[in-house]
């Protein structure tokens, strides 16, 4: 649009001497008037072949997306099941017992939930916050049938842990229909009896770690890509294209490769009784009882997700590298530059934009990589996207996975935000 | 190109064809059952699958081995409305949580099961405990540990639970399973914890923590496995000496594939697994097919082609020979009398409430 606007007072300026006589078309309406339509039938024309994939990408990806997030804070079952004691609890000040009318709400609650079966939810979310809550509300809903009121009797007679205030003060807490006890969980937090945000108990702490772990493995990652990727990079743009080609194509060929398969095959390379630990005793490297661990800890991580998103680095690397004419390199050395000056000072500042799309491509896939560590790991080659398909397949614990991922996700994004700060997303270049 | 483009067409039609005859087939009635895959899946197949289609010719049964993830599944098809399993292999403790989220359906077990022959009713005849409210209980099987015994002197073999914790009296790394379940309760038992008390100590922080502790002995020397097909391949490769796995399976490599592996019943695990109906999938045809399949007779069968126990008291004795080797099977049941000496039942209902709790402070033991 902008550009044929720009080309009209162009065309224009043919006709000047007379600036107030409007160009028409052949049947009389105004040039401008014509170009418009047009131009919108084009847009409509544009904005209904992109149609498909838009709808694609909202159900598939900003939907779930959204609905991730959604999940990570949702505390409806709780709310909706234990909606009259929330209500009373509201006066209740959290200081000794609640009144008689709490724990007759929470009877008529817990009735009606034994009844449309709503109390799993309940037990099991109240659980995460506070092991034995579970049985607590189970037994309670189970039993209050056979109980007459006063309720305070009852339910302390039922279970003894409804005569305590911490109790009451849990589900005070945790009774609202948002929730921010997965993202606490999320970081190793947790609430304290007073309603205080804590540090969870050493031995429960292991979010914050593996975060970092994975930050760290991350860069890690994205710092041997660039390592290995720019020499080899280099190599294919200057090459003669008989031999860049058949480079390309090794390149390439892994690039195809399945994932399952090529990481498989980085099990049969790296472990104990493996081609590389027999090769390094049969050489006398290693005695046999020496063999190295390289796979099912970080190593195994490292080395196979280096090797599996490195054409994700040289390929960015490898377009940028095609474009930047010789020329430079060879005015740089008539100016004087001995060869390692005019690389670094002449070449390398032109393949940074390449540089910067091969480490974000690298990183952000790096961030969220699942598979390969889940197969090479082991232990402590484990990132946190593993935990994420742990709490999604294992524990069952949804809301924890969503927050998680959702923290995954604005960690991804700010780092996104601070590319595009320090480069400039419109410099990126993917090849 | 225009051969190419002949055959192409030659080939889309005959795959719309076939397309087109697997709809005629579907047309029968069809029922997707999902269980655990493998051997075992096979002994459902051979033992109930295969004569209840001989029985009732327009059924066809379809098997999904879906059920590691079986709860997981459940749930995400009944939040999003579309039930399509209609009978699932589960476990008891995930049934007893599916049960009070109200995803599955509750079961009248009198009215719906098969009595005993001699006429007890399905309630008095599976074995005690192990119905609950919507859970239909088929096996018991049992996790414990094996050893190879090439591995030991003659004579000088582990025998215990308290043995897989000597390191020094028995050499060789240990495999265990990469789950709190089990390895706590035997932590406790090697501890020198009666085996009746393990839960019971397991309630307290200290108890807990004295697990972890005795764990902590053997925690260099061990290696983690997750899926049930791995500690027959451990403990043939002599990557351990001995390791924790199913009951069936290490019965599959000793007997069937000649391993030299031996059982330490010592303090076995056992565990009851059946059959939960997704809510909504209460069909007729379902109930038919549960009559029939977790009868008497079928439990019996089914103890042909696997190791499990059957969960009927009235099977027990109808347990026959292997169907493959043709060896007498009672041996080899769980529930045999001589394996039966110092079990530890899995105690599904602390399991429910602790678990999340326990995973996650494993979770954080491993990776320190």
């Amino acid at each position: 649009m902008a550009q044929a606007e720009a080309t009209l007072p162009a065309s224009g300026s043919a006709s000047t001497g007379a600036p107030s006589t409007a160009l028409t078309t052949a049947d009389g309406t105004p040039l401008k008037v014509s170009i418009r339509r047009a131009m919108r039938r084009n847009k409509l024309l544009a904005f209904g072949l992109t149609l498909p994939l838009l709808l694609f990408i909202t159900f598939s990806f900003l939907m779930p997306i959204f609905e991730m997030t959604f999940n990570s804070v949702d505390n409806r079952p709780v709310a909706n099941t234990l909606h009259r004691s929330a209500a009373a609890l509201q006066s209740w000040d959290g200081q000794g017992l609640p009144s008689e009318a709490v724990y007759a709400a929470m009877a008529e609650d817990l009735k009606q939930a034994a009844e449309e079966r709503s109390i799993g939810r309940v037990a099991t979310r109240l659980n995460y916050q506070e092991s034995g809550m579970r049985s607590v509300m189970m037994g309670s809903a189970r039993m209050i049938e056979r109980h007459e009121p006063p309720w305070k009797e009852a339910l302390i007679d039922i279970n003894a842990a409804w005569g305590e205030g911490s109790t009451w003060r849990l589900i005070k807490r945790e009774s609202g229909a948002i929730t921010f006890s997965y993202y606490l969980n999320a970081v190793d937090m947790t609430y304290a009896d007073d309603g205080s945000i804590v540090a969870q108990p050493e031995w429960r702490q292991i979010y914050v770690k593996l975060f970092w772990r994975t930050a760290w493995m991350s860069i890690l990652i994205t710092a041997l890509c660039l390592v290995l990727g720019f020499p080899i990079a280099y190599l294919l743009a200057n090459l003669p294209s008989r031999h860049a080609n058949l480079l390309m194509i090794l390149v390439l060929l892994p690039f195809w490769t399945s994932l399952l398969v090529r990481t498989s095959s980085w099990i049969v390379m790296l472990q104990n009784e493996g081609v590389l630990n027999d090769l390094m005793v049969w050489i006398g490297v290693i005695s046999d009882d020496g063999r190295i661990q390289m796979v099912y800890n970080r190593i195994g991580t490292l080395v196979a997700m280096t090797q599996i998103l490195l054409p994700f680095m040289i390929l960015p690397l490898y377009s940028v590298m095609k474009g930047i004419s010789p020329s430079y390199m060879r005015a740089a050395r008539s100016l004087g530059a001995n060869p390692l000056v005019a690389f670094w000072r002449v070449y390398v500042p032109q393949t940074l934009a390449g540089v910067g799309a091969g480490g974000i491509l690298v990183f952000i896939l790096a961030i969220g990589y699942y598979i390969t560590p889940a197969l090479v790991g082991g232990q402590s080659g484990q990132l946190i996207s593993n935990y994420i398909a742990y709490h999604m397949q294992q524990s069952l614990n949804w809301g924890l996975a969503a927050s998680i991922g959702t923290i995954l996700l604005a960690g991804v994004m700010v780092l996104y935000l601070i590319y595009n700060r320090l480069v400039g997303i419109d410099k990126m270049k993917l090849g | 190109m225009k051969q190419w483009l002949k055959t192409t067409t030659a080939l889309v039609a005959g795959v719309a064809a076939m397309g087109a005859a697997a709809t005629s087939v579907q047309a029968q009635e069809t029922l997707t059952i999902v269980s655990w895959g493998g051997a075992y899946t096979e002994s459902q197949v051979k033992a109930y699958h295969e004569p209840y289609m001989a029985n009732n010719p327009d059924v066809r049964i379809i098997n999904e081995d879906r059920s590691a993830n079986g709860l997981a599944g459940i749930r995400a098809q009944v939040a999003a409305g579309n039930v399509t399993w209609d009978l699932v292999d589960m476990l008891e403790g995930p049934a007893i949580t599916a049960c009070a989220e109200g995803i599955i359906e509750p079961i009248n077990h009198d009215e719906l099961l098969a009595s005993a022959p001699d006429g007890t009713p399905a309630t008095e005849d599976f074995v005690e405990g192990s119905l609950h409210e919507c859970f239909i209980p088929q096996i018991v099987y049992a996790t414990l540990f094996a050893y190879n015994s090439d591995m030991f002197d003659d004579g000088a073999h582990p025998s215990t639970i308290a043995d897989v914790f000597d390191l020094d009296g028995f050499a060789g790394r240990r495999g265990m399973q990469q789950i709190p379940a089990g390895n706590l309760e035997w932590a406790l038992v090697a501890d020198g914890v009666p085996y009746d008390d393990v839960y019971d100590v397991l309630d307290t922080q200290e108890g807990v923590a004295r697990a972890f502790s005795k764990l902590d002995e053997v925690k260099d020397s061990a290696v983690w496995w997750t899926e049930g097909a791995q500690p027959p391949q451990l403990l043939a490769d002599r990557e351990v000496s001995m390791s924790s796995g199913y009951n069936g399976r290490l019965f599959n490599a000793q007997v069937v594939e000649n391993q030299p592996f031996e059982l330490i019943w010592d303090g076995q695990l056992f565990e009851i697994d059946g059959w939960v109906v997704p809510a909504g999938k209460l069909t007729d045809r379902v109930k038919d097919y549960l009559h029939f399949a977790t009868d008497t007779q079928r439990l019996a069968d089914q103890a042909k082609y696997i190791s499990y126990g059957p969960a009927r008291n009235s099977s027990a004795p109808m347990v026959s020979t292997h169907e493959e080797t043709g060896i007498d099977m009672q041996p080899h049941m769980p529930t045999a009398p001589e394996n039966f000496q110092t079990p530890i039942q899995k105690d599904a209902e602390w399991w429910a409430n602790n678990g999340d709790e326990m995973s996650e402070r494993f979770n954080a033991w491993l990776a320190r």
